[in-house]
C-alpha cells in the first residue's frame, strides 16, 4: 500500500485545524485560572465569540471588524464574571455556569437571524508555498492568520509567564493574593484584566469556529469545546505547552472519526463521537491520580474569592 | 455618603429576600431585552410570565415542568450542600431514563401492576451509577467532579441517540428514531382527565419531605452541612468523607434517575432523542434560587418552569426567540448570586447623622 505523503500532511494539518480552538480557550483560561480565578464560562465566552464574528462578518462585511468584535464580545460577557466574582465576591463556580447558560441563550437569540447564510472565505497566508516541501507544505502553509497566532500563543504564554515581570505578578496573585496585596499589588485589578483576557481569547476561538473552521453559523456550535478547553488547563497543569500537546490530542480524536467513518470502520458513529469525551475524563483521571502532583501545579488560591477586608 | 460595610454575621432575613430581588430585577431586565429586541415590554411579560398558566391547562402544564426540576434540584441540593459540585444532573437524568426505557421495554407486551414499580426502581438506579462514576473518581482518583459528570452528560446523550436510532428502533417504527410505546402499566398515572400532570409530582413531594427531615433531623445532615462550610473542620470531625461523597452524589443521581422516569413514563411513553429540555442544567439554577432549602425549591422550580412554558407561549404569539427562557434562567442566577453581596454587606448612610 502506497500512501501518499501529501496525504499524511493534509491530515495533521486538519488535526491542528481543529486543535485551534481548543488551543485559544484554554491558554486564555490559563491566565485566568493562574491569576486565581476558576471561570467555567469558556463554553458561554466561545459561543458568544462565534456568533458575534460571524454576525459582524454579515453585516459589516469585514473580517477584521468580526474577529476583533468577537474578541471584544468575549470581553464583555466576560466582564460580568469578572464583576460578580471580583467586586460582589460571588462563587465562580455558581457564576461561571451562569455565564454558560445565559451565553448559550444570547447566542441563540442573536443566531435567529444567522442560520443558513453561507460564511465568507476567510485570506489564507503562503498559499503559493503550497507544493513545496512534501509532507510538511500542507502543514505549515495555506492556514489562516488565526491558525498560526494559536500555535505561537502557548510559547508566548510561556514567555509572558516566566520571563516578564507582569507575568510574575499573574503568578503571585494566584499562588498567594495575600503577599501580593502586601507588597501593594492591586489583586483584584489584576484578576479582572486576567478574566477580561480569558474572555478576549475565548472569543478569539469561537470566532474561529464559526467564521473559519466551519465558516456558518449553527445553535451550540461550540458542542462542549468549552469544557474539553477546560480539562486541557488541567491536563497541561497549568503549563502551556502542555496545552499544544493535549489539544493535539483532542484535535486527533476529532479527526479520526470521519476517516474512520470514510475506510468503512463498522464503529456506531455515536461511539467515535463520544470519544474525545470519553478520553477527557481518562485523562483527567491518569493525570489526578498524583494527588501531590496536581497540588504543587495549581494556583493556591484558584477558585477562592480574595477580599481585602477580610 | 454612603458607605459600604461588612455585617458581623450573614443577614437571615436577607437570605430569603434576596431570591425574591434577584427575580424582580430578571423581570426588569427582561423588559429592557425585550424593548431592545423591539417587543413591547409590558406585554412581552404578559405573554411571558402570565398568559402561559392563566387556565386549568397551563396550570397543569407548569407542574408537569415544575416536577422534575424540584425533584433533581432536591437531589442537587444534597450534593451542593456538602461542597460537591455535580453539574451533570442532566446525564443522570438521561442514563436513569436509558435504564427505565430499557426495563419498560421488556414488558411493552405485558400489563401488570408490577411493572410500574420495577421501572422506577431501575431509573433510580441508572442514575445512581450514572452518579457514582464522578463520585468514584472524585475520591479514590482525586479527579475533578465538575468535569467528569460534565462530560457524562454528552456521552449519556449519545448513547441515547445510539439506542433509540439502533438496537432498540421501533420495528414498526419506519426507522423513526424511537423506541416502540411504553405498556400502560409502565405508564405513571394522569391525575385529572384530559391534562397532562402525572403521578410523578408525590414522586418529588416524597423528595422534598425526605430531604427536610435529612437536612434538619439527622446527624448526616449536620455532618453535610459543616463539610460544607469546611472541609477541614470536617475532618478533625472526624467524619467520613469519601463515604459522603459518594452518598450525595447517589442520592442525587436517584434523584435525577427519576426525574427521568417521569418524563418517559409520564407525558413521552416511550424512549426518543431527546427525553429531557436541559432539565438537569436547569435544576442547578432552582437549587440556588431556592436556598437549597427543600421549601424554597418547590417555590423555585415554579418560577422557573414558567420561564420554559413563557418561552413557548411567547414564540407563538410574538415570535419571540424561544432561546428567551435560557437568558431569563441565565439572569436569575446572575441576579440572584449579585444580589448576595446585600447578606455579607450593608450600605450604611454617614453624614445625615452626627
Amino acid at each position: 500500500m502506497i500512501v501518499d505523503i501529501n496525504f499524511v500532511g493534509l491530515i495533521i494539518a486538519s488535526i491542528m485545524a481543529s486543535a485551534v480552538p481548543l488551543i485559544l480557550a484554554s491558554c486564555g483560561e490559563l491566565i485566568t485560572e493562574r491569576s486565581g480565578v476558576l471561570n467555567l464560562g469558556v463554553e458561554g465566552m466561545m459561543i458568544i465569540g462565534a456568533i458575534s464574528g460571524f454576525a459582524l462578518m454579515t453585516v459589516t462585511g469585514s473580517l477584521i471588524i468580526a474577529v476583533f468584535g468577537a474578541m471584544l464580545a468575549g470581553v464583555l460577557i466576560s466582564t460580568i464574571f469578572a464583576f460578580l466574582t471580583q467586586t460582589l465576591i460571588t462563587n465562580h463556580v455558581a457564576t461561571g455556569l451562569a455565564l454558560t447558560i445565559f451565553g448559550i441563550g444570547i447566542s441563540a437569540m442573536i443566531g435567529k437571524n444567522f442560520v443558513g447564510i453561507p460564511g465568507k472565505e476567510f485570506p489564507v497566508l503562503f498559499e503559493g508555498l503550497k507544493d513545496t516541501i512534501p509532507l510538511l507544505s500542507p502543514i505549515l502553509f495555506g492556514h489562516s492568520i488565526v491558525f498560526y497566532f494559536a500555535f505561537a500563543l502557548p510559547f508566548i504564554t510561556s514567555y509572558f509567564l516566566k520571563k516578564t515581570k507582569i507575568g510574575l505578578i499573574v503568578r503571585a496573585v494566584g499562588d498567594s493574593p495575600e503577599s501580593a496585596s502586601n507588597q501593594g499589588i492591586n489583586v483584584r485589578f489584576v484578576r479582572y484584566a486576567c478574566i477580561l483576557y480569558g474572555g478576549a481569547m475565548c472569543g478569539l476561538a469561537g470566532a474561529y469556529l464559526s467564521m473559519i473552521y466551519t465558516p456558518q453559523w449553527i445553535e451550540n456550535m461550540t458542542g462542549g469545546r468549552g469544557w474539553i478547553a477546560l480539562a486541557l488547563v488541567v491536563f497541561s497543569t497549568w503549563n502551556p505547552i502542555k496545552i499544544l500537546i493535549g489539544a493535539m490530542i483532542f484535535g486527533g480524536l476529532t479527526i479520526i472519526q470521519f476517516h474512520m467513518q470514510a475506510i468503512g470502520v463498522r464503529i456506531p458513529v455515536q461511539f467515535l463521537t463520544a470519544l474525545p469525551y470519553i478520553v477527557t475524563i481518562i485523562v483527567l483521571v491518569v493525570i489526578s491520580r498524583d494527588s501531590r502532583k496536581i497540588r504543587l501545579s495549581t494556583p493556591s488560591s484558584l477558585g477562592k474569592s480574595f477580599h481585602k477586608d477580610n | 455618603m454612603i458607605k459600604i460595610v461588612k455585617r458581623d454575621q450573614p443577614s437571615k432575613a436577607i437570605f430569603f429576600f434576596t431570591p425574591v430581588l434577584a427575580i424582580f430585577l430578571t423581570l426588569i431586565a427582561g423588559g429592557l431585552i425585550f424593548y431592545i429586541l423591539g417587543f413591547k415590554p409590558f406585554e412581552a411579560l404578559k405573554f411571558f410570565f402570565i398568559v402561559p398558566i392563566a387556565d386549568k391547562y397551563g396550570f397543569s402544564e407548569l407542574l408537569l415542568k415544575a416536577t422534575p426540576l424540584c425533584l433533581i434540584a432536591i437531589g442537587l441540593s444534597f450534593c451542593f450542600k456538602s461542597n460537591n459540585w455535580n453539574i451533570g444532573a442532566e446525564g443522570q437524568l438521561t442514563f436513569g431514563a436509558i435504564v427505565s426505557g430499557g426495563v419498560a421495554l421488556l414488558f411493552y407486551d405485558q400489563e401488570g401492576f408490577y411493572i410500574l414499580p420495577i421501572v422506577i426502581l431501575a431509573g433510580a438506579i441508572g442514575g445512581m451509577i450514572y452518579a457514582s462514576i464522578p463520585a468514584i473518581l472524585k475520591t479514590y482518583f482525586n479527579t475533578n467532579e465538575i468535569l467528569v459528570s460534565l462530560m457524562l452528560v454528552y456521552v449519556s446523550k449519545l448513547i441515547l441517540d445510539y439506542l433509540v436510532v439502533g438496537p432498540w428502533s421501533n420495528p414498526e417504527g419506519f426507522n423513526f428514531p424511537e423506541t416502540r410505546q411504553f405498556s400502560d402499566s409502565a405508564r405513571l398515572p394522569l391525575l385529572f382527565e384530559g391534562l397532562r400532570i402525572h403521578a410523578g409530582i408525590f414522586l418529588a413531594f416524597a423528595a422534598v419531605v425526605i430531604s427536610w427531615f435529612v437536612f434538619y433531623k439527622t446527624y448526616l445532615g449536620f455532618q453535610m452541612k459543616v463539610s460544607g462550610f469546611s472541609l477541614k473542620t470536617a475532618k478533625y470531625a472526624g467524619y467520613k468523607g469519601k463515604k459522603m461523597i459518594i452518598l450525595v452524589f447517589l442520592i442525587s443521581g436517584a434523584c435525577a434517575g427519576l426525574a427521568g422516569v417521569g418524563e418517559i413514563t409520564g407525558p413521552i411513553g416511550q424512549l426518543h432523542r431527546e427525553v429531557s429540555p436541559d432539565y438537569g442544567f436547569t435544576a442547578i439554577i432552582v437549587a440556588f434560587l431556592g436556598r437549597l432549602h427543600p421549601v424554597g425549591i418547590i417555590f423555585a422550580s415554579l418560577v422557573v418552569a414558567i420561564t420554559y412554558l413563557g418561552a413557548e407561549t411567547a414564540q407563538i404569539f410574538m415570535q419571540i426567540p424561544k432561546y428567551t427562557g435560557q437568558v431569563f434562567q441565565g439572569m436569575i442566577l446572575f441576579f440572584l448570586l449579585a444580589s448576595d453581596y446585600l447578606l455579607f454587606f450593608k450600605f450604611k448612610f454617614i453624614g445625615s447623622k452626627k
